[in-house]
């Protein structure tokens, strides 16, 4: 019953999700931008430490070569900025190539603070390019999300005004790379490549002893997710406008608060990072009345977690109920098992 | 045409010489058994023949191929099978699973087709009620068995095997090594590392001696335990 009822209740929600900008106040709309913006990172950074072992702490430099480029595609090239997201991404997995050739040669938690320097890196060069405002930054020239693609149309479709137009359409950008990003996943990880991925995981050496190529592996995953993550990036700041080296290559904003969302709702696990970020926005919601406090709970969630329930509340859910909607198991060909009628 | 062949391969760590000038064939088919006292260098062999340690001198051939600067993993899918002495299993990853990643790497096959290919070598090494189990909850026994199975699934056509039968009861052992036995009759050729001497001279056709990194001698298993200075170096120190 359960496992015709899921496939359901997700649509359901997809189709509310998709309908929001219709129905609920705009305010709405920005706040899910900002929790779909963290879902993609989350969705990201879960592949490249729960599944590939690669534990970057470094995601901001894509997320901040990704909203630069798209910045310089419009300011400096005049293009559309939904051009502009797009080259966002392709700056950043062309960044991805150099820094995981340096990057590669560390492991564990060399990896981690090696990655976290080139990010660090990255801002410090960025803010050294003065046609972008330099280290204080730069905005999108008045105007540019009313002059985007599609604006015009979704402004008469809904009965909005022009700034509440491009915000529905930065924000079912964003609802869509969130789905095809899970869907991506799915499919990778159930590929022949996904496969290799997961005995890397358990035992890189054994993996090696039956053909796979860690690296080779590895190396995709990371170029992957430097596009998907400059792709968020670059789209989440065409909704802030504005940006500075030091916001968009923010360490806390970009990778902490992801890493936070991924372990709480599990890390290694395809709807973690789903669980995690609804998690993440009921505390910030319940809990916006006293500030900032949200975030201590957030880390005192987050130690528990790691502490108690390694493979985060997801993890827990299917452990106990044995529910698992998106499953990454090969299973058997029947034919050849006669011990497993089921 | 041999399968397997090293021309005068050694290797040393700092001053100690692990393999000192080693030369072997292997035919396709056949089954080499290799035995010597701990530290003689055997495991250090079969890394090399991987290529998971590259010889100071000498070359490997494989099918006639130098493989010599070959990397692991192209060595597995040009036919090296290899287990470990000790256990390596995909631990999170059901049984099914460890052999279907080696089928669908190191033995280059579609999904489909591989998927049954897994199952026969589940079925063939007993290990078919446990497909669908966690590799890292399995018995010594069954770890031993998946090692063989996995080595298999990448369609070997050498397999080497590293102590295989150690840590197993007398049953065990018996049932393993008619495992390994249809293996060979299917012509696999098999080069196989082990101290427990009554199964591996059951399967071996030729016996090769190690001894401080230098092949002692190579020949029939009669021929080679009965000679004086086998017994003194190998067999007086296992007594």
């Amino acid at each position: 019953m359960s496992r015709s009822l899921a496939p359901l209740i997700a649509l359901f929600a997809l189709a509310v999700l998709y309908a929001l900008p219709a129905i609920a106040p705009r305010a709405m709309v920005q706040d899910l931008f900002g929790i779909l913006t963290l879902l993609v990172l989350a969705m990201n950074w879960n592949l490249l430490a729960g599944f590939a072992g690669l534990v970057s702490v470094g995601q901001q430099a894509f997320v901040g070569i990704g909203a630069y480029a798209m910045f310089a595609a419009i300011i400096l090239m005049g293009l559309d900025p939904l051009v502009g997201v797009v080259i966002g991404g392709i700056a950043a997995a062309i960044f991805a190539i150099p820094m995981a050739f340096f990057a590669f040669r560390l492991n564990g938690a060399y990896f981690a603070i090696g990655t976290w320097v080139v990010a660090d890196i990255a801002r410090l060069a960025i803010s050294q390019w003065k046609a972008l405002g330099g280290g204080t930054g730069t905005s999108l020239p008045k105007g540019t999300a009313k002059e985007m693609a599609f604006v015009d149309g979704i402004k008469e479709m809904l009965d909005v005004s022009t700034a509440a137009a491009a915000d529905a359409l930065t924000y079912w950008l964003m609802l869509s790379l969130a789905v095809a990003m899970l869907v991506a996943s799915y499919v990778f990880l159930r590929s022949r490549m996904g496969l290799g991925l997961q005995a890397i995981r358990d035992n890189e050496n054994a993996a090696r002893s039956v053909g796979v190529d860690p690296l080779k592996l590895k190396a995709a995953v990371f170029l992957l997710t430097a596009f998907a993550t400059g792709l968020c990036g670059a789209l989440a700041f065409i909704q802030i406008t504005r940006v500075t080296p030091d916001a968009a290559f923010s360490v806390i904003d970009w990778t902490a608060f992801v890493i936070f969302i991924t372990v709480i709702g599990g890390i290694g696990t395809l709807p973690g990072p789903i669980v995690g970020v609804v998690v993440f926005y009921a505390l910030q919601r319940a809990l916006a009345d006293y500030g900032t406090i949200y975030l201590i709970v957030l880390g005192c969630l987050g130690i528990a977690v790691m502490l108690f329930a390694r493979r985060g509340l997801w993890g827990l859910f299917t452990d106990r109920t044995g529910i698992d909607p998106l499953p990454l198991r090969h299973r058997p060909p029947r034919a050849a098992t006669p011990s497993h009628s089921a | 045409m041999t399968i397997l062949s090293l021309r005068s391969v050694s290797k040393s760590f700092g001053a100690l010489k692990v393999t000192d000038d080693v030369s072997f064939d292997v035919q396709p088919g056949e089954a080499l058994g290799i035995i010597g006292p701990n530290g003689a260098g055997k495991s250090t062999l079969f890394n090399l023949i991987t290529g998971n340690i590259a010889p100071d001198q000498g070359q490997v051939f494989l099918d006639g191929r130098d493989v010599t600067r070959t990397p692991p993993m192209q060595r597995v899918v040009a036919g090296v099978g290899r287990s470990f002495q000790i256990p390596q299993p995909f631990g999170d990853l059901t049984v099914y699973e460890n052999l279907l990643v080696a089928a669908r790497f190191g033995g280059g096959m579609g999904g489909r087709e591989a998927g049954l290919f897994c199952m026969d070598i589940l079925d063939r090494t007993g290990l078919g009620a446990v497909a669908e189990k966690k590799a890292g909850g399995l018995s010594l026994l069954q770890r031993k068995r998946l090692e063989l199975a996995r080595a298999m699934a990448t369609r070997p056509r050498v397999i080497l095997l590293d102590e295989i039968a150690g840590g197993l009861t007398d049953g065990e052992c018996v049932e393993l090594v008619a495992t390994i036995r249809a293996i060979h009759a299917e012509g696999t050729a098999i080069v196989w590392i082990e101290h427990v001497l009554h199964a591996l001279n059951s399967v071996v056709e030729r016996l090769m001696v190690l001894n401080f990194g230098r092949m002692l001698m190579i020949g029939a298993p009669d021929a080679v335990m009965a000679s004086a200075q086998v017994r003194e170096i190998y067999l007086g120190i296992e007594a």
